[in-house]
């Protein structure tokens, strides 16, 4: 038994440690690579060897303009991010709503993309191996785009009604790291699938 | 019960009832084909590294607790608070790394010796096919198609004639082990995988599957029948004829032809083609039924074309539901079939 | 009076209707009772995995047994392993972690307490779905079964057309959403020792149960998530008509098992590491010293954590890869055993030259120093891929690896259980029980799994449900039998003991064992505030410090 009193002389003089909310995001973001980079090697690994079907040369199209908005959607988010830390809400509010409406169509050129590959190529995720991998892959960074974008939204609508201001700067930094891994992931995609695999 | 009583009956291997060749064991401490045997010495290098780790750690772990057990007039006394020492941690960093790179330079050797060995011009090629749950055997070379007890010849380590194995399977993963000849390798599908023994002695070498393939992967057993050469070559001269065609089982042989057997089952010779299930041209030369499931015997046939499940239930033989008649005149006629 | 040792008695001296327990327990958000549900919980499906471990047993007593159908002792295996690892031993761990880890770094609670009651529900979830499946998931076989594919689900047994109904989908889907529950639990853990150590506690100066916690965490987020991935392309095949593992469409039976092995590996990591945890605190407490060279576990920890996800093919030396990948991994292999091995030096260097208490605690720690050492050597010698050529899928390996489960990680269990017991509750285990239970347990799980490396080295495979007379294999089989049912006994002493103690138990006060980190100064069991104070720490035994403040550990580190 004993009652013990811990003695506050010691205290150090600064104390700082890391923001909680940037450390379980990057765990988040550390996790989420794992799963990406499975179903990247099955992708890779399965480069050619389809038995039958459409083989990516023949069927995809390089998809330009709407990585150009994915990609682009990170620098509008940064700089958002970055208004919101000087307190500019006004320009964070257009930033905010810009990064929304370009994942939107990045979203929007995804499903282009799949519609024209299902009705008028006939590739669809039993097909083959190849559209087995295409799809998966390519599926899970939609909806991981699909997660971040049902984010931002609803930040977009805290912000419209007046709840974001400099003090919530740290969480929109969190989201923003997020969003900065959907990107970073689509570029690896993008290279696997449409320059490497082709 | 009548079941029960039958495998009870089907205790031990009966060989020394058909060939009268020694049945082995499945131990790998008995080796009796090259790879085995580097197998062997190495596990007992390897052994007795492990061996001369435990007693002394473990002896280390004894003798600590015996001698520093804490004592009565110790209470209320601390002993001296050591925090830790480099030397003795470098010291036990470096020597189970040395032990590494000795175990290490040990397995390398043996993996190549094993793998990367050389095919004489003198080997057996047998391609092994893997079913849920009996084993196909192809001698290519040969034109022989057989199932679940593989004939292969003595290698003299004079003129070495090794058997390679060709590792195919046509569901699932199976695993091919018979441990007095040889460590196991998977037979997986869509991959072809390879293996080879050469035993020295004649023998019987029993071994089952080790890769858990579904309900009946306990009973998908193996026989490996080394023979003389002079064996060999009379098993491979009867394998390789047709059907035995005899008059007084056509009433049978048409029961077989004309209900679903022949969607499974080939009979060389006849218009009988079925892969699914074992080819069954030459049935009355195997000893067992069913991958060893039950001993090839008249009765025991009968009951397996009544009902599969009776010796290996869950396996993919559906009960024919035959009427009685044609039960026995299909048995007779199988019964033929030598 | 120390503001620490304050504790609130405000739930003791009212009268709670059952319902109100109930709902703050289902809606509790506090580390400590979540740790508790998660102990809880791990403890009845230890109960029924236990029991399927004894039928199978039962069925596996003597040659031709037929005290189970093969279809339902498939199912048996495959229920005791799942459910051991995913809702035994990790819900288990991830409890004490829970308990236990604010209060060593002098937090209030995790950094993100709902997360942390969600990641539990999830887990709990998990647990429910897979043993739904006895009365949910249909087959060939009739209404309602498991799953029998083994805790693998090797493709393409996985597939569709090797397992219509459902059983299989109950596994993938279970153990998805607990892995999720998983990731959960481990990012929180992270985000706590990185950012909620109380004042003073430089990551140098944590207890080690909090860096092994830590480095448990990190490789939960690498090691789940491929088996999350794969999970996915699987119900990807069986639902979605895809062919990430069909062979006849090309797809690849080895690629299952890489993304398996690539989490199966580290996975058992995953599971040793936290028990590694309990033995560094209990073993210097109860050798009266400190743990010797807490630089040197740290490391070896850290390189466990990062060589352990390179060897994962040894489970795969069958498959027929080439002799390069074969030797690439079991060198690797034998390379994780080098960190292990210094562990095992270290502890053993904290008891030399200290004076032993045999508590119970002490016990089991020991009894884990022997038996993980032997565990260690039988995964040496299955390093060497020849000798795995012919070990490999017998019952040598499952000898092995239960000789880590159960002789290191549940022994070392048993150990936080006899220690951490008064703090969570305020009462002692008895004593006495505590020695029935370690001497049955120590002698049911020598007789069964001592002697369960002979068959496997006489060439009995695994995952039979019945098997020929061969010599020998019958008499050995009984003996592993009748080991099993005196460990069942054993268990079965423990539960009594955890019941019994809770009313009957001597009160434990706040520091019954005189011990050194953090959660020793909070009150037993301490309020849910933890601290009345943060503390604040200058060394790595804050209590040493203040109980011995003429030599304390501040001057020598």
């Amino acid at each position: 038994m004993s009652s013990l009193t811990i003695p506050i002389t010691q205290a150090p003089q600064r104390w700082v440690l890391p923001d909680r909310g940037k450390v379980a995001m990057a765990g988040l973001i550390f996790a989420e690579s794992a799963i990406f980079t499975i179903f990247v090697v099955a992708y890779l690994f399965y480069i050619g060897k389809s038995v039958t079907g459409p083989a990516p040369r023949d069927v995809l199209e390089t998809p330009l303009l709407y990585t150009i908005c994915l990609l682009s959607s990170s620098m509008t988010v940064h700089f958002a991010s970055k208004s919101l830390e000087r307190g500019r809400t006004g320009a964070f509010l257009g930033l905010w709503s810009l990064t929304f409406i370009l994942g939107g169509l990045f979203l929007f050129g995804t499903a282009q993309e799949w519609h024209r590959l299902i009705y008028e190529r006939g590739l669809t995720i039993s097909t083959n191996l190849f559209g087995t991998t295409y799809y998966s892959l390519v599926g899970l960074h939609a909806f991981h785009v699909t997660a971040g974008l049902l984010m931002l939204l609803i930040v977009l609508i805290f912000s419209l009604s007046g709840r974001v201001s400099q003090r919530e700067s740290g969480r929109i930094d969190v989201l923003a790291m997020y969003w900065h891994f959907v990107d970073a992931v689509w570029v690896v995609v993008f290279t696997v699938v449409y320059i490497v695999g082709r | 019960m009548s079941v029960l009583a039958l495998l009870f009956c089907f205790t031990t291997v009966a060989s020394a009832a058909t060939t009268g060749l020694p049945v082995s064991s499945t131990s790998m401490l008995a080796p009796a084909s090259t790879p085995a045997k580097t197998i062997f010495g190495l596990s007992m290098f390897v052994l007795g590294v492990t061996a001369l780790i435990f007693i002394v750690v473990g002896g280390l772990l004894v003798y600590s607790v015996v001698r520093f057990r804490g004592r009565a007039i110790d209470a209320g006394r601390e002993p001296a608070q050591v925090y830790g020492s480099t030397q003795i941690e470098l010291a036990w960093t470096v020597i189970p790394v040395l032990i590494v790179a000795v175990l290490f330079l040990a397995t390398a050797r043996i993996i190549h010796a094993i793998q990367d060995a050389p095919k004489p011009d003198a080997a057996l090629d047998v391609t092994v096919i893997g079913h849920q749950f009996w084993w196909e055997f192809r001698y290519p070379k040969l034109g022989i198609v057989t199932a679940n007890e593989l004939h292969i010849p003595a290698s003299d380590p004079a003129h070495p004639t090794p058997t390679f194995l060709k590792l195919l399977s046509a569901d699932t993963d199976h695993s091919f082990w018979v441990p007095e000849l040889g460590g196991k390798t998977d037979l997986i599908p869509n991959r072809v995988n390879q293996m080879w023994l050469d035993p020295p002695r004649p023998g019987i070498y029993l071994g089952q599957c080790a890769q858990y393939c579904g309900t009946q992967h306990a009973k998908m057993l193996l026989r490996v029948y080394v023979d003389t050469p002079a064996d060999f070559a009379a098993w491979v001269t009867a394998q390789q004829q047709a059907a035995v065609q005899e008059p007084q089982a056509s009433a049978g042989k048409r029961v077989f032809e004309t209900t679903a057997c022949i969607n499974c089952h080939a009979v060389a010779g006849t218009p009988a083609n079925g892969r699914f299930g074992p080819d069954l041209t030459h049935l009355m030369s195997r000893s067992t039924l069913g991958s060893g499931a039950a001993e090839n015997t008249p009765a025991n046939l009968r009951l397996w074309i009544q009902n599969p499940d009776a010796f290996k239930p869950g396996s993919l033989m559906p009960a024919m539901k035959l009427s009685d008649a044609d039960l026995d005149a299909v048995t007779a006629y199988l019964e033929t079939l030598r | 009076m120390s503001p620490n040792a304050i504790a609130i008695e405000n739930s003791q001296s009212e009268r709670h209707p059952w319902t109100e327990v109930l709902h703050e327990w289902v809606t509790t958000v506090d580390h400590k009772r979540l740790g508790i549900l998660y102990i809880g919980y791990a403890l009845c499906f230890l109960l029924m995995a236990g029991s399927e471990a004894l039928i199978i047993r039962i069925q596996l007593m003597r040659a031709h047994n037929d005290f189970v159908s093969p279809q339902v002792f498939n199912r048996m295996f495959t229920m005791h392993g799942t459910t051991m690892i995913f809702f035994v031993v990790m819900p288990v761990l991830f409890g004490f972690a829970n308990y236990l880890v604010p209060l060593m770094i002098g937090a209030r609670d995790m950094a993100f307490p709902r997360l942390n009651a969600f990641s539990f529900w999830l887990t709990a979830l998990g647990g429910l779905l897979l043993y739904f499946s006895f009365l949910g998931g249909s087959g060939l076989y009739g209404a309602g079964n498991a799953p029998d594919v083994g805790w693998w689900a090797y493709a393409p047994l996985g597939a569709k057309a090797f397992s219509p109904g459902h059983s299989t989908d109950y596994w993938t889907v279970a153990l998805l959403v607990s892995g999720f529950g998983s990731v959960g639990t481990a990012i929180n853990i992270i985000a706590t020792v990185f950012s909620m150590r109380c004042p003073g506690m430089h990551l140098g100066r944590m207890p080690l149960l909090v860096w092994l916690n830590l480095v448990m965490s990190g490789m939960v987020l690498l090691a789940i998530t491929p088996l999350t991935a794969a999970q996915l392309m699987l119900l990807v095949d069986r639902y979605l008509g895809g062919h990430f593992f069909d062979t006849q469409a090309g797809g690849s039976a080895t690629l299952w098992m890489h993304f398996f092995w690539i989490f199966g590996h580290p996975e058992v990591y995953v599971l040793v590491i936290p028990a590694f945890a309990f033995m560094s605190e209990i073993i210097p407490v109860f050798s009266r010293k400190p743990i010797f060279g807490y630089p040197v576990m740290v490391g070896a920890t850290v390189a466990i954590g990062f060589v352990s996800m390179s060897v994962w093919a040894h489970h795969m030396f069958t498959i027929g890869m080439n002799s390069y990948a074969n030797s690439f991994f079991a060198i690797t292999t034998m390379a994780v055993g080098v960190p292990t091995g210094i562990k095992i030096f270290n502890w053993l260097g904290t008891m030399w030259g200290g004076r032993i208490q045999f508590k119970t605690p002490m016990l089991f720690a020991i009894g884990f120093l022997g038996q993980f050492l032997i565990a260690g050597l039988t995964g040496i010698i299955q390093a060497c891929a020849p000798v795995d050529w012919q070990l490999s899928l017998s019952y040598f390996v499952v000898a092995h690896f239960h000789y880590v489960i159960v002789g290191g990680i549940l022994f070392a269990i048993f150990a936080a259980f006899y220690f951490w017991y008064p703090k969570f509750t305020g009462r002692m285990l008895s004593e006495r029980l505590g020695k029935w239970n370690f001497w049955l347990l120590f002698l049911g799980f020598h007789m069964t799994f001592d002697v369960m490396h002979i068959p496997g080295i006489l060439g009995m495979p695994r995952r039979i449900y019945t098997y020929e007379p061969r010599p020998g294999w019958e008499t050995l089989n009984l003996i592993v039998t009748i080991g099993a049912f005196i460990q069942a006994v054993a268990i079965l002493v423990f539960v009594y003991n955890l019941v019994v103690s809770y009313w009957k138990g001597a009160k434990a006060g706040n520091d019954p064992w005189d011990a050194w980190t953090l959660e020793w100064s909070a009150s037993s069991p301490p309020p849910a505030y933890n601290f009345a104070m943060i503390p604040v720490v200058a060394s790595r035994r804050p209590l040493w410090d203040l109980k011995h403040p003429e030599d304390p550990d501040s001057r020598y580190e």
